[in-house]
């Protein structure tokens, strides 16, 4: 079948029907194409998004207090929960399933910092060690709040880039005393947070809570608790949520089915929605790839069914040649593979060509690194190839069985 | 060579039958040069295509070479009509993207015979139809008379033992007719049995017998054009 003879017979008809091969082979590569183009762009809008996640751990549990909104055990809705270090510490003790955790005291306003002549306004975070995990902080120069910080209420502070850039004007901060509402802090460490371009999270400066809550004054309050559940399920991690907030409500006295007492956020359920809405995006632009897949099918077929009812006088002259019907199937056959094959690949190196160029250039928020899977694409190739050898098979075996009298009055 | 037996033969175009032969038999012998007369509808096509295996028939017998040809595979009479009949067509039949040279290879590339050697063999027969330097030309490069000379040299190509020309001069003026003619008188002297159908007297008169068909029936038999023949 793969004789050099019949591969020569079937260059030398391409290379004098270029149209014809053009049509066939434009369909194909323009299908491909498209398919390339579409499965890429839905890949670099979900990149985007999941680019959006990777600034904090994907599977946190947010907790902070609010007021009570139902009556409890005869005390009135309306009472302020406060949240204190025994209650982070009762949470982290008897709920199951917690991995890194950390409360969060704040002094929010113009906390203002100054290192010789320079101040400004920033933020004061303070936390335990776990919390640069659970933030996904960056340090660039130094380390992070650590245990001893906390256990020995050491005045230390981990400043992020943005603060040494204001303070220090190009001096090493490193080991150096800062000022903190008048109370010197010493700079062990600078870091960067990715905050999708906000720069909120880089507004700030990190010191240990236990040291914090002493020096200003904030005695054992807490403003949010911070939890990661590891390798927790969506339904795992709702649990160990609810499972929090009893604890908390058997705390404070409040109903367990207030609304308003405790207010939680849960990013691995908000992860798993914006997956659930990828894979219904996935499953959309799947159905209109299959389409345009379609469409190129339906292009061969009609090319390749109009190319058979070309040739069917030509059939006939080479039947009366002693041609059997099985060459003049293999010619045709063997003719369209290798059209739609080289034209597929083609509109393949074309789309892989066009993302990596364009696509490389569009960086926005929500589109990132568009790409597609060659797998797919040529999986897809060859159901097109597939379809173009089909389709041409159906009319080539109807033009190669008529009798070849028949084919030669066709005109 | 040739025996045709009590052939019948009908077409059914949508509720019509149209019974064109009517019971033909026949003998043509090896090395003899016959032309089939008759007015349009008479069945001379219908009988030429049922001798090259082009088209089959519905009753009686036909031997070709001594071996019973009757519904076998397309594939088998692929082969039969490649080892022993070269056509030879009023419209040629030349495949129009190919060269001459290229036409006139085209039966022994179902012989299997490499590129190469089917090449020389083809530009040989071209020589002898005194074409060698139109061998690069493509169809619609060359006049009636050299593209029916090239569909000869197809035919003759597979060495067959039967050419059947149908109509060969009807699309060709008379001085370019009498030179197809002339071409295939000295290929049946080389031996090749040659059947041609014709409407035309002075083509059928350079043929050693004559059949005359009406109606789908064998009407008349002339032998060199004088003397009439008993069935």
């Amino acid at each position: 079948m793969f004789d050099t003879d019949k591969w020569q017979e079937i260059f030398s008809t391409i290379k004098k029907n270029k149209l014809r091969t053009f049509l066939t082979g434009f369909s194909v590569a323009w299908g491909i194409f498209m398919l390339m183009i579409l499965l890429g762009s839905g890949n670099g809008l979900q990149k985007g998004v999941e680019k959006e996640f990777e600034s904090s751990a994907t599977n946190t549990i947010w907790v902070w207090s609010g007021q009570t909104s139902l009556p409890y055990k005869g005390m009135k809705p309306g009472r302020n929960i406060q949240l204190v270090n025994q209650d982070y510490d009762a949470v982290k003790r008897t709920v199951k399933g917690i991995d890194k955790s950390s409360s969060r005291y704040q002094i929010w306003g113009s906390n203002t910092l100054s290192y010789k002549k320079q101040f400004g306004s920033f933020n004061i975070m303070n936390v335990y060690p776990d919390y640069g995990i659970i933030e996904r902080v960056t340090i660039i120069k130094g380390r992070y709040i650590n245990q001893p910080d906390i256990d020995e209420f050491r005045k230390v502070t981990t400043i992020s880039k943005q603060v040494e850039e204001a303070l220090f004007k190009g001096e090493d901060p490193m080991g150096k005393f800062i000022n903190v509402n008048g109370v010197p802090f010493k700079v062990v460490g600078i870091f960067t947070d990715d905050n999708n371009g906000g720069d909120d999270n880089n507004r700030l400066i990190y010191l240990p809570i236990s040291t914090a809550q002493r020096v200003f004054s904030g005695d054992n309050r807490i403003n949010t608790i911070a939890l990661t559940v590891g390798n927790a399920t969506v339904e795992e991690s709702k649990q160990i949520e609810q499972t929090v907030k009893s604890r908390l409500a058997v705390l404070h006295k409040f109903d367990p089915a207030d609304p308003r007492a405790i207010f939680t956020w849960n990013s691995l359920e908000q992860f798993q929605k914006f997956q659930r809405l990828f894979s219904s995006i996935r499953l959309f632009i799947w159905i209109i790839g299959f389409g345009t897949i379609i469409a190129g099918i339906v292009g061969v077929s009609n090319i390749m069914m109009i190319v058979v009812k070309d040739r069917t006088k030509e059939i006939g002259i080479r039947k009366s040649m002693g041609a059997t019907p099985w060459s003049i199937i293999s010619l045709i056959l063997q003719e369209a593979i290798l059209i739609t094959s080289f034209a597929g690949y083609f509109g393949l190196v074309l789309g892989v060509v066009v993302l990596e160029t364009v696509g490389s250039k569009i960086e926005s928020k929500f589109f990132s690194h568009p790409s597609v899977d060659l797998g797919i694409a040529i999986y897809a190739l060859l159901l097109l190839v597939f379809s173009g050898a089909l389709a041409g098979f159906i009319p080539a075996r109807k033009a190669a069985a008529i009798k070849p009298i028949e084919a030669l009055r066709d005109e | 060579m040739i025996r045709l037996n009590g052939i019948n033969k009908s077409y059914i175009t949508g509720n019509n039958q149209l019974h064109v032969l009517k019971g033909i038999d026949l003998h043509i012998k090896a090395g003899e040069f016959v032309s089939i007369m008759g007015s349009s509808g008479s069945g001379k096509s219908t009988l030429l295509n049922i001798v090259g295996i082009l088209d089959n028939y519905d009753t009686g017998d036909y031997y070709l070479d001594n071996t019973l040809i009757r519904n076998q595979s397309e594939t088998k009479a692929a082969g039969l009509r490649n080892q022993y009949i070269g056509f030879v067509f009023q419209s040629f039949n030349l495949i129009s993207f190919k060269n001459a040279m290229e036409n006139v290879a085209l039966p022994l590339y179902y012989q299997n015979v490499n590129r190469k050697k089917r090449n020389r063999i083809a530009m040989e027969y071209l020589e002898r139809m005194g074409l060698s330097e139109w061998a690069e030309h493509m169809p619609n490069e060359l006049s009636g008379g050299q593209k029916q000379r090239i569909a000869i040299a197809r035919a003759l190509i597979s060495k067959p033992k039967v050419i059947l020309a149908d109509e060969p001069t009807g699309a060709l003026d008379t001085t370019t007719s009498y030179e197809v003619m002339q071409i295939l008188k000295e290929i049946n002297q080389e031996g090749i049995t040659i059947i041609i159908v014709t409407h035309e007297n002075d083509i059928s008169h350079m043929t050693n017998r004559i059949i005359h068909l009406k109606d789908g029936l064998i009407e008349s038999e002339v032998l060199n054009g004088k003397h009439p023949v008993v069935k």
